[in-house]
């Protein structure tokens, strides 16, 4: 059976007492894709996942994965999807292969019998395949859970931030493992709090408080920043950066790496002339040292001009309102 | 205030067999953003413990805040802030409670800690919240909350373990305005990151790599000898030397 669209969810609500976890989400994924949900904790990243995996039920809205709905024909789907959750959930105190032994037989199947769908990973682990589980580094870890999650042959992997508080190396290795399982034909789900990873997947939804920013290829979403940008790099970065906040035309200012990056708030204005009024005005400011160039807008850019108010401060303004 | 907050002369620590933290060298002055970076495993953590006086060094010596951190444990752990994102604070207990509790700990006086309980509030912007528990209050305040904690009884130095993650990309930024005030009111920051542009902020940064110091210096230092235009890049080449061609044995 091949559909070409692997998840698609319509309207999906769900509340837990007073939060909002999801609020009306839709979208939909096509079958082969490498999809990333981009977002901080308390997007609502998990409870999506809960869904999809058939383990909780929407307050409204539906969803279907792999051709099944996720309400009522769990049992089907559930041999059909793997699905690894945010927090580590192996046994730790059994063995790396006993860990793999045991999700291999709750789905009657062995080891031996899936090696080839496991191998790319499992070789990885092989020579620590006698250690218990809470022994291994945390890159190992999640390459253990990804192990389990696949050893069943499923057609979709539903990956619940499995790069979270893992080193930025480690995080590398587990994308580019991810890039190989694609090429399988494997649809595969993931989400993140890491905004630079959003560039490994095939598209992405930026998401915050239950919502869908955007949702398009990673290219396109940086893109639509719609506005020029600037990298401005001077060596007091903390003086520029608080001179940058008073200024009458600054949209946006934020530390970016080791630049500042820049959007200006007016309309139909060259890049030339806001690049010099910028390096002006830093200079009347005291800023001798400031270079301002034409930057290239990131996810994390598009993430941050379109999630309003940081989280805390949205209720603020609702409950002076 | 000594000029050099931190000094660690061949800091070493084994488990066993282990060599944890191997012979490390460094010193960070007073007043400075210190990033302290490093893969999962490379002996941050075991580092950062024996800075803190909480775990004893199997060699070489350090001082932190001009205290020995073998023979005065005690007067270190009075000087220094520790904030970690899991462990800072109490769930239960309200915002004002928090506060309040760690004044006691500091063993502040009633006054203090009711001036410093009104002035976090208010630089925070928590009086709303004051009396709601802290598991009730949004992860971003809670980080900003935990920082003021660590503050609280004027330390020389602190130490931030990975203090900004999960959080939105506005909030994370909003964390490191604290920390530049922090810093610029006089107070040593060390800091722990997986967010690699965050090691760009610092003053200056530290690579750790299997228990030893790789690399250490200012970003623009480091990017500049490695010839790599940015930290994540340094720290990926520092971190897996061997990265490109273990991967590319497991696929071929």
């Amino acid at each position: 059976m091949t559909e070409s669209v692997a998840v698609s969810a319509e309207g999906l609500i769900k509340r837990y007492d007073e939060t909002v976890a999801l609020d009306n989400v839709s979208f939909s994924i096509d079958a082969g894709e490498l999809f990333g949900f981009i977002g901080p904790d308390g997007a609502g990243k998990t409870t999506l996942f809960r869904i999809l995996a058939t383990l909780i039920v929407p307050d409204a809205g539906s969803a279907r994965v792999l051709g099944s709905d996720v309400v009522k024909d769990l049992w089907t789907l559930r041999r059909e999807i793997g699905y690894m959750p945010g927090r580590f959930s192996l046994y730790p105190d059994l063995s790396v292969e006993e860990n793999l032994r045991f999700f291999a037989s709750v789905f009657g199947t062995t080891i031996e019998q899936e090696y080839n769908q496991i191998a790319p990973i499992y070789s990885q682990l092989e020579p620590f395949k006698t250690r218990r589980a809470a022994a291994l580094s945390g890159g190992m870890k999640q390459k253990l859970a990804l192990c389990c999650a696949l050893v069943h042959r499923p057609r979709l992997l539903l990956l619940d931030e499995p790069t979270t508080g893992v080193d930025a190396v480690s995080r590398r290795e587990f994308w580019d493992l991810l890039a190989q399982l694609k090429t399988s034909g494997l649809t595969i789900v993931v989400s993140t709090p890491y905004m630079d990873e959003a560039n490994r997947c095939d598209r992405v939804a930026l998401v915050q408080r239950g919502r869908i920013l955007a949702i398009d290829n990673p290219t396109a979403v940086s893109r639509s920043f719609g506005r020029p940008l600037f990298a401005i790099r001077a060596s007091d970065r903390y003086g520029t950066l608080r001179a940058l906040r008073q200024y009458a035309h600054t949209k946006s200012v934020y530390p970016f790496g080791e630049t500042l990056h820049y959007a200006d708030a007016r309309e139909n204005i060259a890049t030339d002339t806001i690049a010099r009024d910028v390096s002006t005005y830093l200079g009347q400011r005291g800023v001798a040292d400031a270079t301002v160039s034409a930057a290239e807008p990131t996810i994390e850019d598009t993430f941050m001009a379109r999630m309003g108010a940081p989280e805390g401060e949205e209720r603020d303004q609702e409950s002076h309102a | 205030m000594p000029d050099l907050a931190i000094q660690a002369n061949g800091l070493t620590r084994t488990f066993g067999a282990f060599t944890a933290v191997d012979h490390i060298t460094f010193d960070v002055r007073a007043g400075e953003v210190f990033g302290f970076l490093g893969a999962n495993g490379a002996g941050k953590t075991t580092a950062i413990r024996m800075l803190t006086g909480l775990l004893a060094p199997s060699d070489g010596q350090a001082t932190v805040a001009g205290h020995d951190v073998r023979r005065e444990s005690e007067a270190i752990k009075r000087d220094i802030g520790y904030m970690s994102q899991r462990f800072s604070l109490y769930d239960d207990l309200t915002v004002r409670e928090n506060i309040q509790l760690y004044g006691g700990i500091y063993d502040l006086s009633g006054a203090e800690i009711r001036d410093r309980t009104e002035r976090i509030l208010r630089r925070l912007g928590l009086e709303r919240v004051e009396r709601d528990p802290v598991h009730a209050i949004p992860l971003g305040w809670k980080q900003k909350l935990a920082l003021s904690v660590a503050l609280l009884h004027d330390p020389q130095i602190v130490f931030l373990d990975e203090p900004t993650s999960g959080v939105d990309p506005i909030t994370r930024r909003q964390f490191w305005e604290l920390i530049y005030e922090t810093a610029h009111a006089g107070t040593t920051v060390l800091v722990t990151t997986h967010y690699m542009d965050e090691a760009e902020y610092c003053d200056r940064i530290s690579i750790m790599v299997a228990g030893r110091i790789d690399a250490m210096g200012t970003p623009a230092e480091l990017k500049q000898r490695a010839g790599v235009d940015s930290i994540d890049e340094l720290f990926v080449r520092l971190a897996r030397p061997t990265g490109d061609r273990a991967q590319h044995e497991a696929r071929t």
